[in-house]
Order: C-alpha cells, then structure tokens, then sequence
C-alpha cells in the first residue's frame, strides 16, 4: 500500500542527496522520510473520520440509554466502546464525567468510559497502524476496551462515591436542568469544512511530535546495535513489564511522540506485550490528566483509579507476551 | 439591544479557535454584544453541556462540541 512512498525516500535519499544506501546515516534518513510521509498521510485520514463520526455521535442519547437500560453488566462494554470511538480532548474529559455521573449512569461505568477514551484515541490508533501494522493496532484497540471494561467494573464495585469532590456530590443531589438548548440544523456539506479544518488541527497540532519522535526513531534505528535492549528489557524478566509501565505513568509523551521510539525499542528486541503496556500507561494515565480529575475527585479516588489501571495494564502486559 | 455571548470551555486549544472565531466575528460586524469567557469548570457545569468548547448567546447554549465557521456564528448573531 505504502510502496509508493518507498520509492520516494529511496529516491530523495539515495538519488538526489547522494548518500549511499549502506551507510548508518542514509538508512536513518531513508527511514525518516518514509515514516513521515506515512504517518502523516494516515494520521490525517483517521483524524478526519474520526472528526465526521464526532460530528454525529448522539452522546446525550448514549448517556441515556446506558442510564435507563438494564444491560446486565454489558454497560461497561458499551461505555469503554463508545470511550473508544469518541474522540478524546482532555478539556472535555470532567465535563464528560459530571454529565455521565450526573445522568445517573454509575460512577463504574463512567469510569469505563474514562479509562478507555484516551488510551484508545485516533491519533494512537493511526501511529500504531503507521508503525506496527493492523494486528498490533487491533490488539491495542481491542486490549483498551477490555481493560476499560474490567477496570470500570473492578472501580464501580469499591462504592467510590465519598471520595467525589464536595461540589460535585452537590451537584448531584440537586439534579440540574440543562439550560435551553437550540438543536443544530447543519447539512453535512456545510460541516464538512469545518471538519476538515478541524482534522488539519489536530494533526498540525501533533506534527512536531511526530518529526521529533520518528527523528529520534530513526536514529536509533541508525545507530543503535541490534537487540540492544535485548540485554535490559527485552530478555522476558518478569519484572521488566512492570517496570516499563511505571516508568510509564509520570510520563505525558503525546502518543504521536511515543509511538515511533517504541516501534525501535520492538525492533532492537524489546517483546511487543512490554511495549503496548508502556504505551497504555504513558497516554491512558498522566500526570495532567490527573491535574484535571482533582477538581471532580479526592485524590484518594484519583490514586485508586491510578493503582487499578495500573495494575491492569501491567497484567495485559504479561498477557500480551504469553499469547504474542 | 446588547447580546451577551458566553464561550464555555477550560482553555483547550479547541476553546480558543472559538474565542478567535467570535471577536472576529463581533468585531468585524460591528455587532453590539460582549463577549465572556468563562473558563472555572463549576460555571461551566452550570449550563450542564458534556462536550466543550460551547457557544452561549443571552443564556441559550447555540453549539457545543466544536469550533463553528465564521458564518454560522454571524447567522446566529443576527
């Protein structure tokens, strides 16, 4: 599919600058160029179609039908799903929750919903198709909306509730009107611009993380001697999961950032399982996001939500390397 | 009369293409209207919308969720 592209960085590369292909700077270059014309080509394709789904998604009538139904348990599914297919801006993440806990839909499958939304993001998933291909991209997906499933469950069943913020238990208790609400009336070909416009943001948003990621990718990929983390990482210690996803989770790596390092560290011997949960623990929890929760909970609460995705992820980490 | 506009959002970089949108808007209209933003999470969640940035024009939520053209802003101003 990307052959083309192929062509083109052997082409600027070995033909119009000159450097030989054999040598350590002509394949990081070659490896730069291609990989960015790649991924920006797919990350814009994605981007926009998860902007035309965002532009229709009925979220107050999701929130309704995961209040009134009684879906016997599926709800988590459903809510990590719908986390999923929403696409994420961490600014709408507490409005998102109050409106969830406020429309009487629990406090567990709310927190499905915001467990799942930013691991599984469009941006991820189209760094993911870019550099490891559509099985690793399912596996993540697929492993996101689990661990969103069974973390909400796991969360909904330690009746957390007390440890809301004050003003949100207010909220609650004096169930609010939504103020007046004029319904939109926009044909899709007058949004369309608006979405296209809104996709070329977002991806000139991440453009500079993902030059400097696959920069520093590609010299790695240059420079660093075959199976190198072998050594560290990549010899399957039990511990060496766990320690990924701990490094993991201070960490604020925009996932457009992240993705073409870890694609080297898996080439130079590191097993895919460690590098999917270092990547769900660097975009699914960070240190800004949990900025952005203190001011709907305790940080008691946003410490147990922390430790039991955690958790989570380091156990997918070792499922990933038994089954991959 | 005067139009109030109030534009919801935490400062995400979505919330501030809005706030560009309407100046320009309003200024290059010569519309008669203030424009607030509010910006503390528990105003926001006053107006109980689950997606920002929102667009409020005299107390009546307009958009939610995205950042409008230049157009549809005037349209709803006039």
């Amino acid at each position: 599919m990307f052959d083309w592209l192929q062509h083109i960085a052997d082409w600027l590369i070995y033909s119009v600058f000159g450097i030989a292909a054999e040598t350590k700077l002509g394949t990081s270059l070659n490896f730069f160029v291609y990989d960015t014309l790649k991924i920006l080509i797919l990350l814009f394709f994605i981007v926009f179609l998860m902007g035309i789904v965002n532009a229709y998604f009925p979220i107050e009538k999701l929130k309704n039908y995961l209040n009134k139904k009684k879906l016997y348990g599926l709800e988590y599914f459903f809510s990590a799903v719908f986390g999923a297919v929403t696409p994420f801006c961490s600014c709408s993440s507490v409005p998102l929750f109050i409106g969830f806990v406020q429309g009487g839909i629990p406090l567990g499958v709310t927190f499905s919903f915001l467990i799942t939304s930013p691991l599984v993001n469009e941006v991820a998933i189209a760094m993911f198709l870019g550099m490891f291909g559509v099985k690793a991209t399912l596996i993540y997906a697929v492993s996101g909306i689990l661990l969103g499933t069974i973390g909400g469950w796991l969360l909904g069943k330690l009746n957390l509730e007390p440890l809301l913020s004050d003003w949100v238990k207010k909220i609650l208790d004096n169930k609010m009107k939504q103020a007046e609400y004029e319904e939109e009336k926009q044909t899709f070909s007058q949004r369309l611009p608006e979405i296209t416009r809104g996709a070329w943001d977002i991806v000139r948003g991440v453009l500079l993380y993902v030059i400097i990621g696959i920069a520093i990718g590609a010299a790695m990929h240059g420079y660093v001697p075959e199976n190198f983390f072998n050594q560290y990482l990549g010899g399957g210690e039990w511990w060496t999961v766990p320690l990924a996803v701990i490094l993991a989770v201070p960490m604020y790596a925009n996932a457009a950032g992240i993705v073409p390092v870890i694609e080297v560290f898996v080439a130079k011997g590191v097993p895919l399982g460690t590098a999917i949960a270092f990547m769900m623990a660097t975009v699914g929890l960070s240190i800004p996001e949990a900025t952005l929760l203190k001011k709907v909970m305790s940080l008691r609460l946003i410490a147990i939500f922390f430790g039991v995705i955690t958790i989570a992820i380091i156990f997918s980490g070792f499922l990933f390397n038994m089954i991959l | 009369m005067s139009k109030v506009i109030k534009i919801l959002g935490t400062g995400c970089p979505k919330c501030q293409s809005m706030t560009a949108v309407v100046k320009d808007v309003v200024a290059a209209n010569n519309i008669d209207a203030t424009i607030e933003k509010v910006e503390d999470i528990m105003e926001i969640m006053k107006f109980n919308i689950m997606t920002t940035p929102a667009l409020v024009i005299d107390n009546v939520i307009k958009i939610k969720g995205r950042v409008p053209s230049k157009e549809e802003v005037l349209a709803l101003l006039n």
